[in-house]
């Protein structure tokens, strides 16, 4: 009878450690309604298939291309691993994870976060790390990213970190526990909402244009990562007209990208060429692109894949379109979904 | 490293595992190592300090030692040809020599403890009294780090030198021995301070691992870290609020930031206390009590045999005494009864005495005037209950009231009140401020304010009074079966499966309700620019 | 001894000092109590208690503070 007391014992102590992960994914934040932006780095682990191409960056990447739009014109299937400020070595440690999973053909990375040095605020760290899985990429990412401050064991324990949500538990809380509502489109975030630019900043002088050494270390990292995977690293700079893209900053990723045979776009002086409106195509007075917008630049950027990379057409693999189709019909409920919301204001 | 950070549980759960697992003969060696590690963490210059201070203490200890095995065995010797006199003569010379020793290693040991805390203390006073007097010069201040713990420790070791010389305690024959009576690691952040006698008998000893005692020492440390993180933590926010502006915050809320900070250092001390006794029965070593019930106490006396035991042992055993039997205090004794009376001359020594020993405890507890005021209300309140104690005794004589329960819990309340009064000393910048503060509670007439919301802006949100009630009621309730037997033994009474889910409970609450961290601000994580 | 005894109820007279146990640990006499007998004690019989026999056992009964008084007498 022996065994049926150490199994009994067993199994109250797995209780008790599996309450305590039920606590913890209760008082966690789930980014639901509000900041949905928290929620971006999750999706990718529900993927099915394969991509051939990965975005990583902030929300330059996020909220200017469109994956549904790459596959349905070019037959492309790609994710977009964005989120919210996402520092160039988060999204280097991203890049490092990605390949646990599988080698996309090409990587593309936005190089707004090149002016992020050092870490910058905690609360931005959550919005990116707490999605990823636990990996060695995750705790890379997470030495790199903590400020004075932070603890590892508040990144590995989050119940440490959210302990105190206790009070402001909301129904969503309970709602979300186990599944969240599907909000976005292999990682891109949608708005049709339009809402024209109506100055173009000026950018201040600066007294030191060149970007920081960690900074530039991570680029090389993320250079040899691809090399090593025989992958191809693109950079782009997406025509968000703010934060400011100094002439300054852009000499220098072209300088870089010219000197290591990369192909840099900044669609900022692509502005003919993918037909982007700034009276139509943002949300937000040029801080983010919209549907529009993100539809005319993924419609752009099909043909360089295609014929720089190339990228295939895999239309005709049937998996990958079944599963696409799903998606495009999501794509298209949520576009309908936000016009009529919008239409009804 | 303190009680509410991950690397000192990180360290003890490290410590934990290595103790039971190495033969039980070098445990103490590994508690020697571990102290020192802890202490080289938190700073390592401080290692200095410590080190002296166990040396000085084990060299001057042996020496006085020696000095007695060598007069007995003198003595011993000539048992039959010294004359009384002669007897007498010669051990007033070894005396004489033990006291050399004695009264080096007390100036230096206090002498470092005084440099450290209270140098700057003094040049802040010679400073005021440089500017009363019209001259410019200032003394700059040093730039002097209080090793952690040195209050404590440094009293700890000089318990040990004044035991041996005055002969109750051989001398501790192993250095490292020693040095680990001196440094051991739990007692370095809030005491107890504990006898050679008590600790030793336990602390050198093999210890087995003992689920019991082990379980024990574990839910200690919970009910310490729940009393500490839920309660304390909690309501120091509020009690910082109030004190930080007297101006603003007058009148009720001094009452109110009064009784806050009440339950604040009880649950504060007390949970540090828990947690210490704890971490020192997980690892097999009993520790003497530093509390008992101290909000049941009925008058000031009865307080502070309750409250910080171990501090007020000490003050009693290492200065009260000794100072109410030295030669200056009894001829004083002599005069004032000569000269007084029998009734009042019979005080003024006890009177005297205790207010030198409550101005040193005053000062040990902190290095400022407001320290000091406190210390010597304390003592001031207690001679005057004193004094009135032959009143008293006719008043109940005449009305029978004690021990009746309603008289009981006036004495209590009074008791309560009286000491968290006492206590504004501790909260409010310097002494003139507390008068002014504590005078405002009667002076000024806001008592409406109470109910204006104003409570609600002092840092806690309705769900942190909530908490802090129910914690409240679970600390209340906890101790309201105290006559039963201590918690432990209560504790047992329970029967293991709902004694585990208790404990199970507490720790949910603990990770949930504690006050640690850095707070879920949701404005925090929206963002204006991506 | 009589002499003890009327210092002691000097202090309490309300209780029987020829026959009580126990006075420092039931708390009958206190540490107020114990340094006015030294006091007393010094006055009265000449004889100054050091600290260190400032113990409970020394004081826990009056016929133990006697033997105390005796035994530092002597010396």
């Amino acid at each position: 009878m022996k065994w049926v007391k150490v199994t009994l014992r067993i199994g109250v102590v797995s209780l008790v450690i599996a309450s305590f992960f039920f606590i913890q994914r209760l008082v966690m934040p789930k980014y639901v309604n509000g900041i949905v932006e928290g929620s971006l780095i999750e999706t990718y682990y529900e993927e099915e298939g394969n991509h051939d191409v990965i975005f990583v960056g902030d929300c330059e990447v996020y909220e200017c291309f469109s994956p549904v739009a790459l596959w349905e014109e070019y037959g492309i299937p790609s994710f977009i691993r964005g989120s919210a400020q996402q520092l160039i070595w988060q999204s280097y440690y991203l890049m490092e994870e990605t390949l646990r999973y599988e080698k996309p053909k090409v990587f593309i990375f936005n190089v707004l976060a090149m002016k992020y040095n050092e870490p910058q605020k905690e609360a931005y760290n959550r919005l990116t790390l707490d999605g990823m899985r636990l990996s060695s990429a995750k705790i890379k990412s997470i030495k790199a990213s903590m400020m004075e401050d932070e603890n590892m064991i508040d990144y590995i324990i989050p119940l440490f970190r959210y302990h105190s949500r206790w009070s402001e538990l909301s129904f969503d809380d309970f709602r979300y526990f186990f599944n969240k509502k599907k909000l976005f489109h292999n990682g891109y975030y949608m708005r049709v909402d339009v809402r024209p630019v109506t100055t173009f900043p000026q950018g201040k002088k600066l007294p030191d244009y060149s970007f920081g050494d960690n900074a530039w270390g991570y680029l090389e990292k993320m250079k040899k990562l691809c090399d090593n995977n025989d992958i191809d690293l693109m950079l782009i700079k997406a025509p968000a007209i703010y934060p400011y893209w100094y002439d300054e900053w852009d000499e220098q990723i072209r300088e870089y990208a010219d000197s290591n045979d990369l192909i840099y776009l900044n669609f900022l002086d692509l502005i003919e060429e993918t037909g982007i409106d700034y009276n139509t195509d943002t949300y937000d007075t040029g801080l983010h692109m919209n549907l529009s917008g993100a539809e005319k630049l993924s419609r752009y950027l099909g043909p360089i894949l295609r014929e720089k990379y190339g990228v295939p057409d895999r239309r005709n693999d049937t998996e990958l379109s079944r599963i696409w189709e799903d998606k495009t019909t999501f794509y298209y409920e949520m576009k309908a979904a936000q016009e009529t919301e919008l239409a009804g204001k | 490293m303190l009680f509410t950070s991950y690397e000192f549980w990180g360290f003890i759960a490290c410590l934990f595992l290595l103790y039971y697992l190495i033969p039980r003969k070098y445990q103490w060696v590994m508690l020697l190592a571990a102290s020192y590690i802890f202490y080289f963490l938190a700073h390592p210059t401080y290692l200095i300090y410590i080190s002296v201070t166990t040396m000085t203490t084990f060299y001057a200890a042996m020496r006085i030692g020696q000095l007695l095995n060598v007069q007995k065995a003198h003595l011993e010797l000539n048992k039959e040809t010294f004359s009384k006199e002669e007897k007498q003569g010669y051990k007033s010379s070894v005396r004489k020599k033990q006291r050399k020793w004695f009264i080096a290693c007390l100036l230096i040991n206090f002498g470092i403890l005084a440099f450290l805390k209270y140098t700057n203390f003094t040049i802040a006073n010679i400073n005021s009294l440089l500017s009363v007097l019209g001259t410019g010069e200032r003394l700059t201040f040093m730039n002097v780090i209080l090793p952690m713990g040195i209050s404590f420790y440094t009293f700890q070791a000089m318990g040990y030198l004044i035991d041996v010389y005055q002969g109750k305690i051989k001398p501790e024959k192993s250095i490292f021995r020693f040095a680990l009576f001196v440094s051991f690691f739990p007692q370095l952040v809030q005491g107890p301070i504990s006898r050679f006698n008590d600790l030793s008998a336990t602390l050198y000893e093999e210890h087995r691992f003992d689920f019991k005692e082990v379980s024990y020492g574990f839910q200690r440390i919970l009910w310490g870290l729940f009393k500490k993180l839920v309660i304390a933590d909690r309501i120091l926010v509020a009690v910082n609020t109030i004190i930080k502006e007297p101006d603003e915050y007058n009148g009720v809320f001094v009452f109110v930031g009064m009784m806050f900070y009440a339950i604040q250092l009880y649950a504060d001390f007390t949970g540090g206390i828990d947690i210490t006794i704890g971490i020192a029965e997980v690892l097999g070593i009993r520790i003497k009590e530093n509390f008992n019930a101290p909000f049941l106490a009925k008058n000031i006396t009865d307080y502070w045999r309750r409250w910080h035991i171990t501090m007020g042992t000490w003050f009693r055993d290492y200065l009260f005494y000794p100072l109410s039997v030295s030669g200056p205090i009894l001829n004083l004794s002599r005069w004032s009864r000569r000269r007084l009376g029998d009734g009042l001359g019979r005080k003024i020594p006890v009177y005297l005495t205790t207010l030198i020993v409550w101005f040193a405890t005053g000062l040990w507890h902190g290095s400022s005037w407001n320290f000091i005021a406190w210390g010597l209300t304390n003592g001031i309140v207690i001679i005057i209950s004193q004094a009135f104690e032959p009143l008293y005794a006719r008043f109940h004589n005449k009305f029978p009231v004690k021990g009746k329960p309603l008289y009981s819990a006036f004495e209590v309340i009074r008791t309560v009140l009286l000491m968290s009064a006492i206590r504004m000393f501790d909260c409010y910048r310097d002494v003139p401020l507390t008068f002014r503060m504590f005078g405002s509670m009667f002076t000024t007439g806001n008592f409406s304010a109470l109910f204006d919301r104003e409570v609600m802006k002092l840092g806690l949100s309705g769900a942190d009074y909530i908490v802090l009630a129910a914690a409240t009621v679970i600390l209340i309730a906890s101790g309201i079966r105290r006559k039963e037997g201590s918690m432990r033994d209560r504790l047992e009474k329970i029967p293991a499966r709902r004694r585990y889910l208790m404990i199970y409970l507490l720790g949910v609450i603990i990770l949930l309700f504690g006050a640690y961290g850095v707070g879920y601000d949701a404005t925090q994580f929206i963002y204006n620019q991506f | 001894m009589n002499e003890l005894i009327s210092i002691l109820n000097g202090l309490h007279p309300d209780v029987d000092f020829a026959e009580a146990e126990g006075l420092v640990d039931n708390g009958v006499l206190d540490s107020f109590d114990i340094i006015s007998l030294v006091a007393e004690i010094d006055s009265e019989f000449d004889v100054r208690i050091p600290a260190e026999e400032i113990l409970p056992e020394n004081f826990n009964s009056a016929k133990a503070l006697y033997e105390l008084i005796t035994r530092l007498g002597d010396n």
